[in-house]
């Protein structure tokens, strides 16, 4: 790709925050900020702090031998808790692995959240309850899966007038990264969304890397101008910009919702640590541009701006750093008590009507283990 | 009632009855509305329905299916086809990760009622991938349920098990079998769709088929008579779960069985089938269980393809070994 048609298809980055803090208008989006006070601005910030922490001390556990695998998101808190705050309790989000701070934004325990990576569960929480789906392994599986729900929001609300819709409407975020971004079914689904105006959200987290595989080789355009070629708005914002993202994302949940099809929000971000506890970036990327990116770290944004117009003082960040602390603790504890199920309950769980193949492996796996309980008591 | 109809026409009306009694259900696939279809099984059916239950997808199969799981996990039960046997494969991932898994991944919580439809089987001189038989490829996934019915009357009822069942449902459809007439009684329900059918008692040997060579079973059972052996006919019906019970009884009274699928028989539904019944019933067994199936390699080009499919013959000549060992 020659230089100038980088230049040429540049597109612009929406920004609130500046890296060092400054809040700047937008005559677009401030629109979208109206409501958003001091507390807000404080909750912004403990909502980020506090997803940091889990993400410490999941990866702790990890490093411990506590958890079979976590995957990091230290670096994206700002595109999580700014779109996930964007969304009302009635959307139902499709996460990647990894959004463990849109999942504070919906109430899902923390806890609860270490289940599949403990190897407890396949699942760890209730999707119902949060509307919050289950994390999806296979890269971009979750994408269809979004258009497919949309269509069927769509359904559910044919022949509502757009003012309805706008108010009562329901729509879909789903989630997805860089290196999913080339997957098929990211492409289908984006097809479908789009052909069917459904009222989906698809919001890419761009954080430069796809595990050792740099940006580039996924895409020789910016993937915001990928919307075009489906015929949907598509808006780049600055992931590490919490307010930025918010106002982007409540955008594009209104034109979704109201029944204009779907939109693309590409957030420009950078994940500060590995891919996953498994990953070595020392590898494959340079710590030149680690430190360049760590200025542009969201929570160090934020607490500028909140230390600069005086909306907090060190206490508050004291109190946070103990409360994050006892989040924490209890996550561990919880995690460590978490009681594990025998193998026999996996069979019910296989399909959910009765089933003679599974019925006839339970009784034989139930018998099986049984005779070494018999044998244990022997012995005594 | 009873009325005559061809196994296409059956499926059609069976879906016409699941649009009619579940309004959560919908059809969707390419070319399915306007056109009904390349095969026309929904014919007619956009009409009665509307565009928003008969809905003529993008070119895409993973798209169809990971759009059907969508739409499950919000309360639909959407019936998807896929066009063709071979075409299914981009859909595999979404079929065999996601589908088939959710409600073991959500520990029981989320179900996705999802019926795919897949037209399968060779016989009809087509060219490549438009003849495949991959059900084994899918019956290896736990989560699935694979049925396929053989006649008019179990189209018209099998397709309405599928679409209430609350597991997916993998539907094939034998194609060569489409314009097979038949009689289908519209008020007394088939027999449960995932157990095998004794199609034609016998006592001398079983063989085991299903979808489109149990009618080439049958034949094969009425040929053998001339020469004084009594053939039992099970159509198997359901791939998985298979209803093992149903041929253990039968090879526990005939002593011999032979299983036929249009599938190569390497790593297909035959050897699972040999292997548990030998487990079975190893002390009724006079002969080894014997395979009539596939070769092992692509489905092979149309004008040889009678040389491939398992056929009268092929049958015949499996029992004569059967019944000299």
């Amino acid at each position: 790709m020659t230089r100038a048609a980088t230049e040429a298809t540049e597109p612009d980055l929406i920004q609130i925050l500046t890296p060092d803090g400054q809040r700047q208008s937008h005559g677009t989006y401030d629109a979208y900020l109206g409501d958003v006070d001091d507390d807000m601005l404080r909750g912004f910030y403990r909502d980020m702090a506090l997803t940091r922490r889990f993400d410490q001390e999941a990866t702790a556990l990890q490093r411990q031998g506590q958890l079979c695998l976590w995957v990091p998101l230290r670096g994206q808190e700002a595109a999580q808790i700014g779109s996930g705050r964007a969304t009302r309790r009635s959307d139902y989000i499709f996460p990647t692995y990894r959004e463990h701070g849109v999942a504070l934004t919906r109430d899902v325990s923390f806890s609860e959240m270490l289940r599949l990576f403990r190897g407890i569960s396949g699942g760890g929480w209730d999707p119902r309850e949060n509307n919050f789906h289950m994390y999806t392994m296979v890269l971009a599986a979750q994408m269809p899966h979004a258009a497919g729900y949309a269509m069927a929001l769509n359904m559910e609300q044919r022949g509502w007038d757009e003012a309805r819709r706008a108010k009562e409407g329901n729509a879909v975020v789903a989630y997805f990264g860089d290196g999913s971004s080339t997957e098929g079914e990211t492409h289908e689904s984006m097809v479908f969304a789009s052909s069917f105006n459904a009222p989906v959200v698809y919001f890419c987290q761009n954080n430069q890397w796809a595990i050792s595989v740099p940006f580039e080789v996924q895409s020789k355009v910016p993937l915001v101008n990928r919307a075009a070629g489906y015929g949907m708005p598509g808006v780049r914002v600055d992931g590490n910009d919490v307010l930025a993202v918010l106002a982007v994302t409540r955008w594009a949940l209104e034109h979704a919702r109201s029944g204009k099809g779907p939109v693309l929000i590409e957030a420009v971000t950078y994940r500060l640590g590995a891919h996953t506890t498994a990953d070595d970036p020392t590898k494959y990327r340079m710590s030149e541009e680690e430190a360049q990116w760590a200025p542009k770290d969201p929570l160090i944004r934020l607490e500028t701006y909140l230390r600069e117009n005086n909306l907090v003082d060190d206490a508050y960040f004291e109190q946070l750093a103990a409360d994050a602390d006892a989040m924490a603790a209890k996550v561990r504890e919880d995690a460590m008590a978490f009681p594990v199920p025998p193998l026999a309950k996996s069979f019910e769980q296989v399909y959910a009507e009765a089933h003679p193949l599974i019925q006839e492996e339970l009784a034989w796996h139930l018998e099986y283990e049984a005779g070494f309980a018999d044998a244990a008591e022997g012995e005594h | 009632m009873t009325t005559t109809m061809t196994l296409a026409k059956a499926i059609t009306s069976g879906l016409d009855k699941v649009l009619e009694s579940d309004g959560k259900s919908l059809l969707m696939g390419e070319d399915i509305g306007r056109l009904g279809g390349v095969y026309r099984i929904t014919d007619g059916l956009i009409d009665k329905y509307g565009e928003h239950r008969v809905i003529d997808s993008p070119l895409g199969e993973a798209g169809i299916v990971g759009t059907a799981v969508g739409m499950a996990l919000r309360g639909f039960s959407p019936l998807v086809e896929i066009q063709f046997d071979g075409f299914v494969f981009p859909a595999f991932s979404q079929i065999t990760t996601q589908l088939a898994k959710m409600h073991a991944r959500s520990e029981g919580r989320l179900t996705t009622p999802v019926v795919i439809r897949i037209p399968y089987g060779g016989g009809i001189g087509s060219i490549e991938h438009h003849s495949e038989s991959p059900e084994a490829l899918f019956a290896h996934t736990a989560g699935l349920r694979i049925i396929t019915p053989s006649n008019a009357h179990d189209a018209y009822w099998m397709i309405q098990q599928a679409a209430s069942c609350q597991d997916p449902v993998i539907f094939f459809e034998p194609k060569r079998r489409y314009w097979l007439k038949g009689e289908v009684d519209t008020e007394t329900p088939a027999l449960d769709a995932f157990k095998a059918q004794v199609v034609r008692p016998g006592t001398d040997a079983t063989i085991v088929a299903y979808g489109p060579l149990v009618p080439i079973a049958l034949a094969a059972a009425d040929a053998a008579l001339e020469d004084g052996r009594s053939i039992e006919v099970i159509d198997l019906r359901s791939l998985s779960p298979i209803d093992f019970d149903t041929i253990t009884e039968s090879v526990q009274k005939t002593g011999r069985l032979i299983v036929t699928h249009e599938a190569p028989t390497f790593g297909g539904l035959g050897g699972e089938i040999a292997a548990r019944i030998t487990e079975r019933a190893f002390l009724s067994l006079e002969a080894p269980v014997l395979r009539v199936g596939g070769f092992h390699m692509p489905y092979p080009i149309s004008k040889v393809e009678s040389q491939y499919l398992p056929d009268i013959d092929k049958l015949l000549e499996a029992l004569d070994r059967s019944f000299a060992y």
